[in-house]
């Protein structure tokens, strides 16, 4: 990785990592922490730190946070978006959106010369039309059936308005596929299922990426001089049958109807936590093409197919 | 009694079973023979080859399936060898590495590109994955996306296109569209309008094209015409009134005799975001060697059906 670089290009400055107790903002933190300071923002509390990371636990969107941009910060990583589907449409559209505008409001205001946002891959959207490998400069197209990727259209979308605003500040908007790994987000969960539905006579290609590529393309996207949006893919595509087999897993297919209807009870009930029209992921593909990254970012994903796979079983062993 | 019965019966036995085992050889024999007639000496040679093909190139981002191409493959030589009995000319001019194979469509359901396929596998040396370019529609309709995906059809697509070109793929094109492959009989063998999109993207990748003539699958069925409005209330493409679909078996296609005529393959040279004036002269002669080789091979062809 490229710590070494890192270490002889200091002093590096103090990065802010916004949603730090998450999973991966966690096992960010770890890797951030060996080689800069790192200031953690979260509702939640960090549980076990490594000792040098400073923590503040308060909403990104309180008055106290404008304070912990106040002194030399030199990058923000925004991870704090909220993907609860069962939270209210209202508190997760306030949290992601207002959350995102104060933090461009401080990174213009305390000159911040550097902010990444992590969006997804799924802002694109998965539809029939897609050709098989999105570029960064496709449309948007994932807000059209989903309410909860709409926020994060949003984001992207906003982001990049301020990339263009603020020149002065290099902003870097990556879009991974699907991360794979101890996270907790709708592929890992789905994958992790012991019985995995699919929808019958559908076989989508699908395109995964372990979480530490996620975190070495972030790490990437902190080195001075990089800026734009840059799509993230990982190991090279594979059908969702093909991965069900690499788990050895049971899938189970269903009519869509079937699923659709089925899906939408047991997520009413709060037995699932899939909202149904996220049934498109598995019928369409939704895969990027990561060459700019490959060639700006030199961007390599180091875990292979099966190695990516197989994180997601590595959950059960974190606390 | 008992005794007796069992003697007779070993008696039998020790005649008929070397009967039977006689049978059962040549039946296995005559399975084989029908299987090399159908796939030829070298069908698992050739099926590898793809295979190794696939690997070299760190797989397919669209999902080809060489195992489910095999079986495909299979069930398509029954059509290909026996069914129609293709006749395939010119094969030799398609190049090796990336072309632009851009053939007439007809035959109310994508036969002709189905053979099109079979032909560049069985009949090309060294065998090809033929890449067609399919309606957008397909993508939304449970298991012919999936099988589509796996024997290596792709959505239609300018990116999706320029991306195996690429790779060095055979890309199959129709540039007619949908209009053509639900033409009423009447109008068999009378090129629709074709769309530029193809030769745009033969300028940008620099690709060489090979025009295709498919001669017979304008009569696989019988077609009064398309019932639009049907088809709209519907959700399909085209809804056209097949009368040969009353009758009992009528499903299949007519077993026409297919004949494939392989053009030399064509070079363009220009700006491919040039006006679509330009393009389209360009795309007229494309046109224009098609249907000269439709116009040979009718003439050259004694009855639909031989």
């Amino acid at each position: 990785m490229s710590e070494g670089a890192l270490v002889t290009q200091s002093p590096l400055g103090a990065v802010v990592v916004t949603g730090i107790c998450g999973r991966l903002g966690r096992e960010l933190s770890r890797v951030l922490h060996r080689t800069r300071k790192v200031i953690g923002i979260d509702r939640r509390a960090f549980v076990d730190p490594p000792g040098d990371i400073e923590h503040h636990q308060l909403d990104i969107r309180s008055h106290k946070a404008r304070e912990v941009f106040r002194h030399g910060v030199a990058a923000v990583v925004h991870l704090g978006v909220m993907h609860d589907p069962h939270e209210s449409s209202v508190e997760h559209h306030d949290f992601n959106v207002v959350g995102l505008q104060k933090v461009l409001e401080y990174v213009d205001v305390y000159k911040v010369p550097k902010l990444l946002l992590l969006s997804s891959a799924n802002v694109y959207g998965p539809r029939p039309d897609n050709p098989q490998l999105i570029r960064e400069d496709a449309p948007l197209l994932g807000a059209g059936p989903f309410s909860d990727i709409r926020d994060l259209v949003e984001l992207d979308m906003l982001v990049n308005a301020f990339f263009w605003r603020n020149p002065g500040t290099e902003t870097v908007i990556l879009r991974p596929a699907h991360i794979l790994g101890t996270v907790k987000n709708a592929p890992s969960n789905y994958l992790r299922l012991d019985v995995i539905p699919t929808l019958l006579g559908f076989d989508p290609m699908m395109q995964v990426v372990h979480q530490r590529d996620v975190i070495a393309a972030i790490e990437l996207g902190l080195r001075p001089g990089v800026r734009g949006i840059f799509n993230i893919g990982g190991p090279e595509p594979l059908a969702l049958s093909k991965a069900i087999s690499v788990l050895g897993r049971r899938g189970v297919a269903l009519p869509h109807t079937l699923a659709k209807a089925a899906v939408k009870n047991l997520f009413r009930f709060r037995l699932t936590t899939f909202p149904a029209p996220e049934l498109d992921f598995i019928r369409y593909v939704c895969m990027v093409d990561d060459s700019k990254a490959k060639a700006e970012l030199s961007y390599a994903p180091a875990y292979g197919l099966e190695a990516t796979l197989r994180a997601v079983d590595e959950e059960r062993w974190v606390a | 009694m008992q005794r007796n019965a069992l003697a007779r019966l070993s008696d039998v036995a020790q005649s008929t079973l070397p009967f039977l085992a006689r049978v059962a050889q040549a039946a296995s024999r005559a399975k084989d023979e029908l299987r090399v007639r159908l796939l030829g000496e070298d069908f698992e040679e050739r099926v590898r080859s793809l295979q190794r093909r696939y690997t070299t190139l760190g797989g397919d981002p669209f999902g080809f399936d060489p195992e489910t191409a095999r079986q495909a493959a299979m069930v398509v030589a029954v059509f290909h060898r026996l069914y129609f009995r293709t006749e395939v000319f010119g094969i030799e001019h398609v190049p090796p590495g990336r072309a632009l194979l851009i053939a007439n469509h007809s035959g109310q359901i994508p036969i002709d590109a189905a053979i099109i396929g079979s032909a560049m596998f069985y009949d090309a040396r060294p065998p090809r994955v033929t890449r067609a370019m399919v309606e957008k529609w397909t993508a939304t309709l449970p298991f012919v996306s999936a099988f589509f995906s796996r024997v290596g059809q792709v959505v239609g697509l300018q990116e999706n296109a320029m991306r195996l070109l690429e790779m060095g793929e055979l890309v199959l094109a129709f540039p007619e569209g949908m209009r053509a492959i639900s033409k009423p009989f009447a109008q068999r063998y009378q090129l629709e309008p074709f769309g530029l999109g193809f030769m745009r993207l033969a300028l940008r990748t620099q690709t060489p094209i090979v025009p295709v003539a498919v001669i017979g699958a304008e009569e696989q069925y019988l077609s009064f015409g398309n019932v639009e409005w049907a088809a709209r209330a519907l959700g399909l493409p085209s809804f056209p009134l097949v009368p040969q679909l009353l009758v009992p078996g009528g499903a299949m296609p007519l077993p026409t005799k297919y004949r494939l005529y392989f053009g030399e393959p064509m070079r363009f040279y220009g700006d491919p975001d040039d006006d679509d004036r330009i393009i389209g002269d360009k795309v007229w002669l494309v046109q224009q060697t098609i249907n000269d080789l439709l116009r040979r091979g009718l003439r050259e062809r004694r009855g639909v059906f031989l």
